[in-house]
């Protein structure tokens, strides 16, 4: 469910406006957006190219600011932080997955997945469980010590999902996560999701053009020309 | 820990990039070192002097000789402790390619006045009782071969003649800034000769080195010794021994002003080269960046990744650089002979190309690292692909 009629809202948005200047021509993307998404909510955002979506899941997933509008996640108002407050609140309360995987390609999948955790007072060796233990849950303990061009696109993508879990975030923002993957390797992925939110209790909030992809959320909602639409479906 | 692995990662990441940029750095920086080290060269003459000496002699020009008899009127100025002469003699041996400075000097207070010039206790005394006698530097005895005891003739060509002389003495320098590629032999000697051959030109000396008690009295004494000769035919001009010096080095301060400049250059490409390698791993490396960005890392992170890059690659050619300047100036000097009478790479030189180092590691990673720091994240993330 995605309506403001639950009492644990993770994701806020009030009223968001987002506009981009190009060239001396003002382009609109997010019309006074109002969204509430639910604790342990799994919502994909679907729309066609240059609907928004994109820009919606950066500005709740604080890398992005709205031009106007309220952003609150796990009653913590991001709109208001400054870029240093954001960047921590980000280390700690979201976990990203990007179409494109984005791993540093100098980093072993063990080394791509501690990285987040350098920002946590963690030791060593519980740098070293955590990431032991992420690497297990998305099945990848065999590749551990493999550079990001020695794995498959799924397996990168698994890297991505252990990456972004590590820190154990309230929020998974994933954009496009089964866009750059063959139809086996994408089920994989979405299947990863769907544990994580079963299991795990994340909130996953997933863009995609997928409808495969948005059926494993449970609700989807529309974006069209930077209007959400008000109804919300479930794929099931 | 692992931000380090990572920087050390990213420098090995463009192999070839990296590589040339390190050897155009160890290239600058060796022949940074070097001119540096030309430029020491020149100014050793004024390093090595001592403020307790003076130098007087004709206000008109060095080649103006001043009479003898002024040493005595010298001697007696208040503050004066010791005072030698001594004349340029410009003396070749066997060619002119073999150029080293000799001088005609009135020995024993010569060799009083200038107590860096080491000499065996046994070789002095044969020195100041041989009349024919001379010293001679380590660096030109083991340039031409000399031995205590052997005879040399230096053609005369401020005084014409052949004139034979007996080393008798080989001096060391009590520092390495001290000349050992220097001749002196005994005024009288030539004297002697110049009565019968040239006598008009006898009883004349190039200049009067003054020993002072007290080298912060040094212009008051100048003034003195200076206003003694005032309106006679040979007026005389004092100066501090490194004044002296100093005036020689103004003589060739075009070239020392080119090498200056060609040592700024040099530094300019330096940080142009560095500074295109960080921008153009930046560049392909943004995304990366972007990611971290998203993942919580701050610019201290992004900026220290960039820099330390830069800083480390700058280092590296700059170490390489340092390294390879001891053979380069051991061939150099090899080739000079006694040309550069004091060539050394000194502890400053080193410094400052390990601080140059520095100084364009971080200027060469400042632009790229604003790039990568103020890159908006979601416009990079989209770069991908």
């Amino acid at each position: 469910m995605t309506d403001g009629s639950f009492a644990n809202p993770a994701v806020e948005l009030i009223n968001v406006s987002k506009s981009y200047l190009r060239g001396s021509e003002t382009i609109n993307v997010l019309k006074d957006i109002n969204l509430v998404i639910s604790d342990g909510e799994f919502l994909a955002i679907m729309g066609p190219s240059g609907s928004g979506k994109s820009t919606l899941l950066n500005l709740i997933a604080g890398l992005d600011r709205p031009d106007s509008g309220r952003i609150i996640v796990s009653g913590i108002e991001i709109t208001g932080l400054s870029e240093n407050d954001l960047a921590r609140w980000r280390a700690h309360n979201v976990g990203f997955i990007f179409q494109f995987y984005n791993l540093i390609p100098v980093l072993t999948a063990f080394e791509n997945v501690e990285l987040p955790l350098l920002l946590t007072g963690l030791s060593r060796s519980q740098r070293k469980e955590h990431v032991l233990r992420c690497l297990e849950i998305v099945n990848l303990l065999h590749r551990l010590n493999h550079l990001p061009k020695e794995l498959s696109g799924g397996e990168q993508q698994r890297v991505a999902i252990a990456r972004a879990i590590v820190t154990d975030p309230s929020i998974i923002v994933a954009d496009e996560p089964t866009g750059d993957l063959d139809k086996v390797s994408a089920e994989e992925v979405l299947e990863l999701l769907a544990r994580l939110n079963e299991e795990y209790r994340k909130t996953i909030i997933m863009v995609t053009h997928d409808p495969r992809a948005a059926k494993v959320a449970k609700a989807i909602r529309h974006l069209d020309k930077g209007v959400l639409n008000a109804h919300t479906e479930t794929p099931f | 820990m692992l931000i380090l692995k990572l920087l050390f990662r990213n420098i090995f990441r463009q192999r070839l990039r990296t590589f040339l940029t390190v050897l155009a750095t160890t290239v600058a920086i060796l022949a940074f070192g070097f001119l540096r080290t030309i430029i020491d060269a020149w100014y050793s003459g004024v390093e090595a002097s001592s403020p307790a000496r003076l130098i007087t002699r004709n206000a008109i020009s060095l080649t103006t000789p001043l009479p003898i008899s002024y040493k005595d009127r010298i001697r007696k100025v208040k503050g004066v402790k010791e005072v030698s002469y001594g004349q340029w003699f410009g003396g070749i041996y066997i060619s002119e390619k073999n150029f080293f400075p000799n001088f005609a000097v009135e020995a024993e207070t010569f060799l009083q006045l200038y107590p860096e010039y080491i000499i065996k206790p046994e070789e002095k005394i044969a020195f100041l009782r041989d009349r024919k006698g001379c010293v001679a530097g380590r660096k030109v005895a083991e340039e031409f071969g000399w031995e205590v005891g052997d005879t040399i003739i230096l053609k005369g060509t401020v005084f014409p003649g052949e004139w034979e002389f007996t080393v008798r003495a080989i001096y060391r320098g009590a520092g390495p800034k001290v000349d050992e590629t220097q001749v002196f032999f005994h005024w009288d000697y030539i004297n002697e000769g110049l009565k019968k051959t040239y006598p008009t030109r006898a009883d004349h000396v190039g200049f009067f080195v003054v020993g002072i008690n007290d080298p912060r009295r040094a212009a008051e004494i100048s003034l003195e010794i200076d206003s003694l000769f005032k309106n006679s035919l040979a007026e005389t001009l004092t100066e501090t021994e490194k004044a002296f010096q100093l005036g020689f080095v103004a003589m060739t301060e075009a070239i020392l002003i080119t090498i200056k400049i060609v040592s700024i250059v040099l530094i300019i490409i330096i940080l142009l080269i560095v500074a295109n390698t960080m921008a153009m791993n930046v560049r392909d490396r943004l995304s990366e960046y972007a990611t971290m960005k998203a993942l919580g890392f701050n610019w201290p992170y992004i900026s220290g990744l960039v820099l330390g890059e830069s800083i480390m690659i700058s280092l590296t050619g700059s170490l390489c650089g340092i390294v390879l300047t001891f053979p380069a100036s051991k061939i150099f000097v090899d080739a000079m002979g006694t040309l550069l009478p004091v060539f050394y790479i000194t502890a400053e030189t080193l410094l400052l190309d390990l601080l140059i180092a520095l100084c364009v590691g971080v200027l060469a990673g400042l632009l790229p690292a604003l790039n990568a720091i103020g890159v908006p994240v979601q416009r990079a993330l989209q770069r991908i692909g």
